[in-house]
């Protein structure tokens, strides 16, 4: 009984960390949100690919790593910290889906091109009246999994149209089909819960950045002759903010684990961890701007940013009510 | 990562289910004496097996166990719902403390009778001017010969009716920092100096007394860690003390969750979509405090020291059993104005979580400041 991380995973922690710390500074997220139309770059995505991470979680006899959840959820938490602006989820949500429910004909045809990041994909799961729309990453993605009564469906022709978002980190498209949808034949039950963990995930990073800051600002700022961390209003705040964020990386890190090694726990360990991770990602960076005073709420500061995708990531994927509602389902309420 | 059970820790578990499902004593009797009794004898049952004081190293009679194999005790003890034992104090906070701090002469004296429950322990740190503020103790100790004269007062001494020795904190150098002056003691409390006063609470009940000590005396031997220690010795009692009850209570919160998913079943109350909501929610702060518990264990293994996770642990359970036992009342409807022996008492009771072994508040400081690196506060 051990919740340590093994050495390689930590490795992997370790280089997320730098290379994120450095390609993403906050000035870099700002310059991708607001100054660029998908949000990315090619070059980005190159360098996101180079690491590997597009193909941690594919079956090797696909071209990926087989590696576990566990490894994804390292890498998700430090993309929530750095709010690093990519693709990168959209690509993985997508090839989770096909590998868990595609055909192995479905499965050859993207997944090495998945792995390898030569194909880009996105996952569309939200119904309008023209397709789906809410989309994130579909701009120029290769393939497009789409859910529609209760069924998965790859759509490789489609259109995009940029629709106005909550959370400029992570850009939403309005998607139409231009071609045919062809129907994946399984479930793709355990792709759900993978994606959520991995929202989950990236959604502690968000919290922890944003606790970070706050714990930060509350030893720097002095008002009233003193800084004010030492008033029990913010040390208690902060406090509170540190039980959120260990709460929500320990139950991610059980989900993560359980999807791995103990899937009967699988679903509703997911549940649990998207439920508790939804809440704490954005009330933490709440608290934090209630930390900050009246900075926290400029424009010109990044908190908000951090705030913004913390809030989107709530209703991403379930939001914490659909989740709670499935645990009671599943704990048989 | 590998949150499955060890061949060895498994084994474990085996043995102490297959212990517990054979040697169950049975329902505890009504009546203070009578249930004080019932639980002395099992835990002599418990110690002439091996299972008393699992964590104590195995030459002071303990079992010598690893972290993870005290967390399955005690979940196994709360999921066989075994009764407690006598000694609860003794075996969580006294014992150890003496290990940790108690010369072998010491050890040798003190330990084994807290494993047989021959001798039972209290704890007298609080007084009615030092709640929070725990080093402003006033309780004095005077030099007399062999012997410290202590005078003063204590409150909240569960078990003092009972015991035999008492943890006692005293100011003895009233001349140094409050930090400073301060003794661990272990004082005999079957003296006539010594008034013990059932402290009635809002339950009804009285779980707690006063002591009123007047020139008790306590021979020069009976110091643990040494004169003007005590601070450091209290701070040992108190992370033991937070320690067990975020583990052992944690459990209990589960157990309880079920009895009030049960309820919640069968009066079709769970269909209520508020309800249902608040009831998954419980469920899913209940499994937060068992795996931030076992994140804790990790940390503790890794490094020696707890991390940030195991801080948070009693602060965390206060709030989710206060919030069960609230969810419950609610769920008994108008019904809830009539006194009901399960649900009003640990809705009544639960205030105290958030208050006994640190209050909430003092826990926030000591997260804030020794975790997050907050400046102090004052």
């Amino acid at each position: 009984m051990n919740f340590d991380l093994t050495d390689d995973q930590r490795a992997i922690q370790r280089t997320a960390r730098d290379f994120l710390a450095d390609a993403y500074k906050p000035a870099e997220v700002r310059r991708l949100a607001y100054d660029t139309t998908r949000g990315f770059t090619d070059e980005g995505w190159a360098a996101i690919c180079d690491l590997g991470w597009p193909a941690l979680l594919v079956p090797e006899d696909h071209g990926g790593l087989g590696l576990g959840v566990i490894e994804l959820a390292v890498v998700q938490e430090e993309l929530g910290a750095s709010l690093a602006p990519s693709p990168f989820l959209s690509t993985v949500a997508a090839a989770a889906v096909i590998a868990d429910a595609g055909s192995d004909e479905q499965r050859e045809r993207w997944l090495p091109a998945l792995a390898a990041g030569e194909a880009r994909g996105a996952v569309a799961t939200l119904v309008d009246d023209v397709g789906w729309t809410a989309v994130p990453d579909a701009d120029g993605a290769d393939v497009i999994v789409v859910r529609e009564n209760d069924a998965w469906s790859l759509v490789a022709d489609t259109s995009a149209e940029a629709v106005e978002a909550l959370d400029s980190t992570r850009r939403l498209w309005r998607v139409r089909a231009e071609g045919d949808l062809e129907p994946l034949p399984g479930e793709g039950e355990r792709a759900f819960d993978v994606v959520a963990v991995a929202l989950a995930a990236e959604s502690v990073g968000v919290a922890r950045r944003a606790m970070d800051m706050a714990v930060q600002y509350a030893k720097e700022r002095e008002q009233f002759g003193r800084p004010i961390g030492a008033y029990q209003a913010i040390s208690h705040a902060c406090a509170q903010m540190l039980l959120e964020v260990e709460g929500a990386r320990s139950t991610t890190l059980y989900a993560a684990w359980a999807l791995d090694n103990e899937p009967e726990s699988g679903p509703l360990a997911a549940s649990m961890a998207k439920a508790y991770a939804s809440d704490a990602g954005w009330r933490v960076p709440a608290a934090a701007l209630q930390v900050h005073g009246g900075i926290g709420f400029t424009w010109e500061h990044d908190l908000h940013l951090w705030l913004k995708r913390g809030k989107a990531n709530a209703y991403l994927w379930g939001d914490s009510r659909a989740h709670r509602d499935r645990v009671a389902n599943l704990i048989g309420l | 990562m590998d949150l499955t059970l060890s061949p060895s820790e498994e084994a474990f578990r085996d043995d102490l289910r297959a212990w517990l499902e054979g040697n169950h004593p049975g329902r505890e009797p009504e009546g203070d004496l009578a249930g004080f009794e019932f639980r002395r004898s099992w835990q002599r049952s418990l110690h002439d097996a091996g299972w008393a004081g699992v964590a104590w190293p195995k030459e002071y009679g303990g079992r010598g166990a690893t972290l993870v194999e005290q967390a399955i005790f005690n979940e196994e003890f709360v999921r066989a719902q075994a009764p407690s034992t006598a000694n609860v104090l003794g075996l969580a906070m006294g014992g150890p403390t003496v290990i940790a701090h108690g010369t072998e002469e010491q050890k040798r004296r003190y330990l084994e009778p807290i494993l047989s429950a021959e001798e039972i322990w209290c704890q007298g740190f609080s007084e009615p001017g030092a709640g929070s503020d725990l080093a402003s103790v006033k309780t004095r100790g005077v030099r007399d010969g062999d012997d410290w004269v202590i005078t003063g007062q204590k409150v909240w001494t569960t078990m003092a009716q009972h015991a035999k020795w008492c943890m006692l904190v005293a100011r003895t150098d009233p001349g140094a920092p409050k930090h400073q002056g301060l003794t661990y003691f272990l004082m005999d409390m079957e003296q006539d100096a010594i008034q013990v006063r059932p402290l009635r609470q809002i339950t009804g009940e009285a779980e707690f007394n006063e002591l009123f000590i007047e020139e008790a005396r306590i021979p020069h031997e009976n110091i643990v860690g040494g004169e003007g220690n005590g601070w450091a010795v209290a701070i040992t009692t108190l992370m033991h003390e937070r320690a067990t009850l975020a583990f052992g209570l944690q459990i209990a919160v589960k157990r309880a969750l079920r009895e009030l998913m049960d309820a919640a079943r069968e009066s079709r109350a769970s269909r209520d979509l508020i309800v249902r909501d608040r009831l998954a929610q419980l469920y899913i702060e209940s499994e937060v405090l068992r795996l931030n518990a076992y994140r804790g264990l990790s940390a503790i293994m890794r490094d020696g020291v707890p991390g940030p996770e195991g801080s948070l642990g009693k602060w965390h359970w206060a709030e989710v059993n206060q919030a069960l036992t609230e969810l419950a009342m609610d769920l008994r409807g108008p019904e809830a104005v009539l006194y009901d022996d399960t649900w009003t008492f640990r809705f009544l009771r639960a205030r105290a979580n958030s208050i006994e072994g640190g209050t909430t508040e003092i826990l926030k400081n000591i997260v804030a400041e020794r975790v997050l690196g907050l400046p102090r506060m004052r």
